[in-house]
């Protein structure tokens, strides 16, 4: 009986408490990432954005859970009741799914699967699923072309992120992300010489792949100047104009984990994940979980700025962007740091 | 050991059911959502033997992009599924037919199934642990360096092939306003607005 303890139960229950304790730190951490978004938002056009509920409405994203949850949902007659109800769920669970594999600190990962990148990338391409269920359930003409347009959106998107991945696993020599990480110890900056710093990162040696990253995270969660599927001046709101309620907030709630998993994978590829910018002492007693999520607010702010000031794009243009510019540029990325790695031993 | 027992019999199951429900279905989008779930429980079984490279792939290949593509279809088509059942029973026995010969062929091959004796060989060369050689870089091997032409050669049939789709649908109609991008980018507030100081009740 002991045996069985020790083997199955210990493990069993501490691995649902690690899943836990990262599930509920993880809905937190989207809880006033959405309040930023908005306070940024309002910064950017000179408002007060939400300043009511609590102090500096810090308590508004509560609020608006209790207020979402409070609702009495409405299911379109025609609608296809099962998938319209099992849209929502499919989105914020494939979400919320990816994290279980993202490291957060030297060791501070629920599974430490050799394929980490691929699961994550795997994961975020289900995403479309809940889209497309959403748009096909409601059976109503703006969510179903809502739903069409994201379908198209994300898969070509997927193409590109997948090259710059590609590019990175290049230079590391691991599908594991606690790996790619380590491997940003040492990097453009300690071949000059100086110790390790951010300078080894990969967003400087694979400098425009950075920037088609984060531009593609962008079209991939639906994120303005990219968020066609909703776009509220010709579609009103998308896949999602037939939902309210807690069916709405957990989409909302999917987009935004969605959000923050792209904004964590950019840390974790380009920005050198719980490492300190500069290897020196004082930097190195902060505990890398401070990093890790510093450097990922960053990354979001970012999202958020772009949000504010970059106006919607036409979707032939979107299109364009994706498979012209993107696709060409990351591919010939993919060769050149090949050719590169090869040419001068370093792979 | 039986952990992974008690996994194996639930993916397995839902693997089978849902491959049931596939062709049981009566609305053909519940049948692509079927076979994702199946592709999903394929991707568990894969995982359970170790292979878990292709457990990704075949999460991201067939459910993140060929499945897409399935439902994108079904979902557009206007059918009235009443009147796609009503011939069924014309087919069934052709459907019969095909279905026995594929029985008897299966039947033929295993009642013929022999080891050869090279098999005997392979079985006995050394397999690295999986925590010395994780199986990406294993395929990796296979693919690009001992069957690097074989590889190239699948490349190039795949290339025609898109070529053959992009000709056969690519159709440039004419008298349409086309955007020229480079043309919109090399725009400048010089060419493109003209300031005009309009006196007062005159106009332009």
């Amino acid at each position: 009986m002991d045996a069985f303890f020790s083997t199955y139960v210990w493990p069993t229950a501490i691995m649902i408490g690690q899943s836990l304790l990262l599930l509920v730190a993880l809905l937190l951490f989207i809880a006033y990432i959405l309040l930023a978004d908005r306070k940024i938002w309002a910064a950017v056009q000179l408002r007060r954005g939400p300043n009511v509920v609590g102090p500096w409405g810090l308590f508004q994203s509560f609020a608006d859970l209790l207020k979402f949850v409070f609702k009495e949902p409405v299911i379109p007659a025609g609608a296809n009741k099962t998938i319209f109800l099992l849209a929502p769920l499919v989105s914020v669970t494939l979400a919320l799914a990816a994290w279980a594999v993202i490291p957060l600190n030297a060791n501070w990962v629920i599974a430490n699967v050799n394929v980490g990148i691929l699961f994550v990338f795997a994961i975020s391409s289900l995403e479309v699923y809940g889209i497309i269920m959403g748009g096909w359930a409601s059976n109503s003409k703006y969510p179903f072309l809502g739903a069409l347009r994201s379908a198209a959106q994300m898969v070509s998107y997927e193409v590109s992120i997948g090259f710059v991945i590609v590019t990175v696993l290049l230079c590391v020599g691991s599908l594991n992300l606690t790996d790619i990480v380590i491997a940003q110890n040492d990097g453009l900056g300690t071949m000059l010489g100086l110790p390790a710093s951010f300078l080894d990162w990969h967003w400087l040696s694979l400098f425009p792949m950075f920037i088609i990253f984060f531009i593609s995270a962008l079209a991939e969660t639906n994120r303005p100047p990219f968020d066609l599927p909703e776009a509220e001046s010709e579609l009103v709101a998308g896949f999602m104009v037939e939902y309210g309620s807690t069916p709405y907030m957990m989409f909302m709630l999917g987009e935004y984990a969605a959000i923050c998993l792209m904004c964590a994978l950019t840390t974790i590829l380009f920005l050198g994940g719980w490492l300190p910018p500069v290897d020196i002492w004082i930097l190195n007693w902060v505990p890398g979980i401070i990093w890790f999520v510093l450097k990922a607010s960053l990354v979001f702010f970012m999202f958020a700025m772009v949000k504010a000031f970059v106006p919607r794009y036409r979707y032939d243009q979107l299109m364009r962007l994706g498979w012209k510019v993107f696709l060409p540029l990351s591919l010939a990325m993919v060769v050149i740091v090949a050719f590169v790695l090869k040419l001068m031993g370093w792979a | 050991m039986g952990l992974q027992a008690l996994f194996f019999y639930l993916f397995a199951f839902i693997a089978v059911a849902s491959a049931f429900m596939v062709i049981a279905a009566k609305n053909p989008v519940y049948s692509v959502l079927f076979l994702i779930l199946t592709f999903f429980n394929a991707a568990g079984l894969f995982l359970l033997t170790g292979a878990e490279f292709l457990a990704m792939i075949l999460l991201v290949v067939y459910v993140g992009a060929v499945a897409v593509l399935f439902l994108f279809v079904v979902m557009m088509l206007d059918i009235d599924f009443a009147e796609l059942r009503a011939g069924v029973l014309e087919y069934a026995p052709i459907g019969a037919l095909i279905g026995m010969i594929l029985a008897a062929e299966l039947i033929v091959v295993a009642g013929g199934w022999a080891f050869s004796p090279e098999i005997a060989k392979g079985i006995a060369m050394p397999i690295p642990a999986p925590s010395e050689r994780t199986n990406t870089a294993a395929l990796g091997d296979v693919l690009y360096t001992h069957y690097v032409y074989f590889f190239q050669i699948a490349g190039l049939v795949l290339l025609v092939a898109m070529i053959g789709a992009i000709v056969l649908t690519l159709r440039h109609r004419q008298n349409i306003k086309r955007q020229s991008i480079p043309q919109q980018v090399a725009r400048t507030p010089e060419t493109a607005v003209e300031v005009v100081t309009v006196k007062p009740g005159q106009g332009i």
